[in-house]
Formats: structure tokens, sequence, C-alpha cells
């Protein structure tokens, strides 16, 4: 087995984690939940900085812990790089000197990711003589991930590292973490309490209520689960996964293709072909019996309904399959009764907007 | 005015002992503060206490104690006798054993304060970025507790220099071995001799300012260095 292995409980004080889960050992794995859910203590837990954990885990084919048989592998043996929600730089060292403890540290056989390839993925190359108190929030987290980075980790710790930032910060950032994903190989637990921070990332999702591992399964397919908290509400929405088809340059629109579809919309740069994620959100779907042909809406898929849920009072959440993908609309109970929508319906969804993941 | 041979070499016993104790209770105050300042136990108040009773017993008090239990009869004069030691009061060694028991909170506490500051945080991430428990301490806890180590040095010194009821209770007044300058301002006083206790007196004055003086320019300039 490659991936993460966890069988873990902690008790702490009131409050109990019972964390039971396997994700891939490839790609990033979101842990979200509300605050208070436990995500950091499991994040810290997988780090071995928790005491008083007891279970097991494994780490692409190696055990960090087996409390059956005494096993604990001290926080320093395990090759995790964390990045904590605060930078946390020692604040006694330049740049230089935060990026080269984790590096020091690891034997030269062993490094697979090299000062200048980390330098340039995080573009800090003009920070290395500064000290971490003269850095910007954004900068400082930067370095943070850099120096994680150096210590060659088999398995990237992020506890909502762009939480403590402000909104230019986190757009500063977030290219850097697309270019991580891209260029370095190694699987992330990402703990977040807001999914359009990984979105554009994510591969798998962990969902984590009070405590206790509720589902965990593909990204894309568990923002659609109506069984689940995460596709209600005015926050649920799908994530399709389309490609840059063409530019429109008279109407200043781009189309992107998948098999569900093709969509418009406003013009960005990028090369056909390019992969991109569109988050579609629920409220934004309406649902019609017949293609409309007199309306200013561009997005218009054939879809069938795959499941009808309660949702706030006077709504339903429906769960469309579009050709494969799935996707959410939210409509109200009383277009449900006129329409009379049943499961496995045909039907057309009007897509108000979308919105590129970032 | 000036130092009689006598006086000189109280004054250069009195630097000797300082130096001596200040190194002792580093090394025996470091592990003290980091346990006090880390520990979970039902034990950190009462160790707390233990270490804080030098701060509000008479020197006399502790100088008495040490007098009775390194003395011939006492357990630990037995155990030095039996490891063919001799006994420790009116000696040198007895004095440091004195020094480093009465300036252990100044030693201990600005640590464990420092050490407190520290939090948590800069010692996981060392974790985290492959540095062992003794690794960190050394190249986090330290550097970082840096003021509290000059603080602890400072207080640890010159508390020292400036100690006499416990040096007169376990050293007396040996020329050369156990009398310090605070002893020596005593002797010239007693014997009228006001001059050359003047000398001694305001020296240790004079000594002791300088040596607040430096520690606040020094842990000033250090944070200032540091937000630079």
């Amino acid at each position: 087995m490659n991936g993460i292995e966890a069988d873990l409980q902690l008790s702490c004080g009131d409050f109990t984690l019972t964390a039971r889960f396997t994700a891939p050992g490839r790609g990033v794995t979101a842990l979200f939940g509300a605050s208070g859910a436990g995500k950091t203590l499991l994040l810290r837990c997988v780090a071995g900085l928790q005491p008083g954990v007891r279970g097991h885990l494994n780490i692409t084919g190696e055990c960090w812990q087996d409390s059956a048989r005494g096993y604990f592998l001290a926080p320093h043996r395990r090759p995790v790089g964390y990045v904590f929600q605060e930078a946390s730089l020692f604040p006694h060292l330049s740049v230089r000197g935060n990026l080269e403890y984790g590096l020091r540290r690891i034997p030269v056989g062993a490094r697979s990711v090299l000062p200048d390839q980390a330098i340039e993925l995080l573009g800090i190359g003009a920070l290395l003589t500064r000290r971490p108190a003269h850095l910007s929030g954004g900068e400082r987290q930067r370095v943070a991930i850099a120096r994680a980075l150096l210590t060659s980790p088999r398995l990237l710790l992020m506890d909502e590292p762009l939480a403590a930032l402000d909104q230019a910060s986190k757009a500063e950032i977030l290219p850097y973490f697309e270019r991580l994903h891209a260029t370095l190989s190694i699987p992330v637990l990402y703990v977040t309490h807001a999914v359009d921070e990984v979105a554009r990332l994510a591969d798998y999702l962990l969902l984590l209520e009070r405590g206790k591992v509720l589902a965990h399964g593909p990204f894309v397919e568990m923002l659609t689960r109506l069984d689940l908290s995460l596709a209600h509400g005015d926050s649920a929405e799908a994530v399709l996964e389309t490609q840059v088809a063409a530019h429109d340059a008279e109407y200043r629109l781009t189309y992107l293709e998948c098999a569900s579809g093709c969509f418009a919309i406003p013009h960005f740069d990028a090369a056909i072909g390019t992969r991109a994620r569109l988050r579609v959100r629920a409220r934004d779907v309406s649902l019609v019996l017949t293609p409309p042909h007199d309306t200013s809406i561009l997005n218009i898929l054939p879809v069938r309904i795959l499941a009808i849920s309660e949702d706030r009072p006077g709504q339903v959440m429906v769960g469309l399959d579009a050709n494969g993908a799935a996707l959410l609309a939210r409509i109200t109970q009383k277009s449900l009764m006129l329409l009379k929508l049943e499961i496995g319906q045909r039907v057309y969804a009007q897509i108000k907007s979308v919105a590129l993941a970032e | 005015m000036s130092f009689s041979a006598a006086d000189l070499a109280a004054v250069w016993l009195t630097l000797k002992l300082a130096t001596v104790t200040t190194l002792v209770l580093l090394l025996l105050g470091t592990p003290i503060a980091w346990w006090l300042a880390r520990t979970q136990s039902w034990l950190k108040q009462p160790v707390n206490a233990i270490v804080a009773l030098p701060l509000v017993l008479p020197p006399t008090v502790l100088g008495f104690y040490l007098l009775v239990l390194m003395g011939p009869a006492g357990p630990v004069g037995a155990l030095t006798l039996a490891l063919g030691l001799g006994t420790l009061p009116f000696t040198f060694a007895g004095l440091v054993v004195g020094s480093t028991l009465y300036s252990l909170p100044f030693v201990v506490q600005p640590l464990q304060n420092a050490f407190t500051a520290l939090g948590e945080r800069p010692l996981e991430v060392a974790a985290t970025l492959r540095a062992s428990p003794w690794d960190r301490f050394f190249s986090v806890a330290v550097p970082l507790a840096y003021p509290g180590f000059l603080t602890a040095v400072v207080l640890g010194f010159a508390h020292t220099v400036g100690e006499f009821g416990v040096v007169l209770m376990v050293g007396g007044s040996i020329p050369g071995a156990t009398k310090v300058l605070s002893i020596a301002v005593y002797e010239h006083v007693e014997n009228l001799e006001y001059a050359n206790a003047h000398a001694l007196a305001a020296g240790l004055i004079g000594f002791a300012f300088i040596i607040l003086l430096l520690l606040l320019l020094l842990t000033g300039r250090m944070e200032a260095a540091r937000r630079a």
C-alpha cells in the first residue's frame, strides 16, 4: 500500500479524536471541517507532535506508529515537512539560516529537493539575507514552505498556511502552490476550513466533524455527495475538470470543454489544452424541462436527475449527472412541485455563472 | 587610597569564587530551569519554592545548616570524609557550595522565564526539521533564551560577589582561602579602619553599578538587533 493509512485515537480533555482513514500517497488531500473539528490535532498526530495518541499510522509503506507493539517514531525521525499556520520562522536566523536549518540535518544522499530548486520555486532568492522580522506575511510563509521542502519530505503537512494572511498575500502564494503541485510529486495533507482555498488543487478530501472522520473520497465526488453537509447550504458547489478549447476574441470569451459539454466564461489567458477547474455553485444552477432558446444564459447542459434532498426550509438540493460529471442545483420546493421533477428525469441545467477555481 | 596585599587577595578570591560559582550555577541551574519551564508534574511548585528559599531566608540560616551538614558529624561531611576529601567548611570548595545554593534563584528564575517565554512552537518546528531533543535545545532554545542566560550570569556573578552571611558561617575569614571582599570590609569596620573599608566598599558599589548598567545596555541592544 503506497498511501496514507491511519487509525488514530486521542483524548484531549473532553475532546476525542478518532481518525480512521486511508488517503492516496500522491496529490493533495484536503482535511476539511469546521474549526474545532480536530483538523490541526490530526495533522499534529501524523507529525508525531501530539503526546498521548494511540493507534497506528502507515505512510507510503513505512510504519510511523503502532501502539499495539509500542512503536512510536519520534517526530524528528519522521520525513515530514510541516508548514504551520503562522510561518514560525526562527527569529534568530536569517532567511538563509532558516532554510539551512532543516537542510543541514538531511544527509547529502537523501536530499531530493535542492536549495536552488526550492528558492526558485517559491521566488525567495532576493530575501536570503533578510531577517524574518523584515518580511511580509506572504514572504514569511513562502520561506516556511521552502524550509519544509528542503528536508526532502515524503509527506508535506500544511496547517491552513493561508489563514493568517490577507487577501493579497493569499493571491500571491497560490500560484506557488500550483507550481509546487506540478513540479514535485510530494503528497500533501492540507488542513483548511474553506473549500475554495483548495478547489484548484485538491485531489482527495477528508471530512472531519467533531473529532471524527465523517467521510473521505476523491475531491470532486465528495463535493456533490448529498448525504454530506458539504453539498448543502449557500456554499455548496461542484467542481468540473475541463480544458481550454478555444478563445473568442470578438466577445472576449474563453471556451472550456469537458465530457459534460462546453462552457463559456470571461476571457482569460491560457494556451489551448490547458487544464482548468471550474467551480459551479448550486445556487447558480436552475433547471428547465426543455432547452431554452431565448435566454441570456450561455451555459446550458443536458443533465439527468440523480437525487433530490432537503436543503434549507423551502429549498431542495438536486444532484445531477452531466454525462459523467456531477453537478448540484439548488431550487425551491415550489419549483420542484411545479415542474414535477423526479429521479431519473432528463432536464437541462442553466448555469448563471461559473468561476475558475483559484 | 591604596589596597593592602590582604585586600587584593580578598578581591582576587572574590572574583575567583564568583566565576566558579557562576559556572557551577549554569551547569546546575540550566537543567533545573528547563525542567521547571516545561514540566506538568505536581512537583513543579514544590521545587519552585525550594529554589526560591534563599530569597527569603536569612543567609545565616542557610549557612548554619550548611555548616552542620558539611561538618564532620553531618551526612555530607561524613560522605566527603569517607571519600578522603576532608570536610568542606572553611575551604574554598565549601564556599562554592554555599554560594551556589545561595545564588541559585538568581540563575534559575531568569532562565526559567526565558524558557517559558519560548513556548512549544519553535521546538516543534525544529523537531519537524529533524532536530533531535538535544539538538533543539542547543540550536533553538539556547540562542532564543540568550537574554535570559545573560541576566542569569550577571545576577549569579554579582550576587555571589555581594554575599556575606553564608560565607561568614561556612567559610569564616581565612586570608587567601575564604576571606572575601564583604568579610574584609566588615573586618576593616570592626577594626575602625574606615579608609580601607571605604576603598573596598566604594569599589564594590562602582562594580555593581557598572555590571547592572552593562546588563541593561546589552539586553537593550539585543532586543533592538532582534527586531532589526
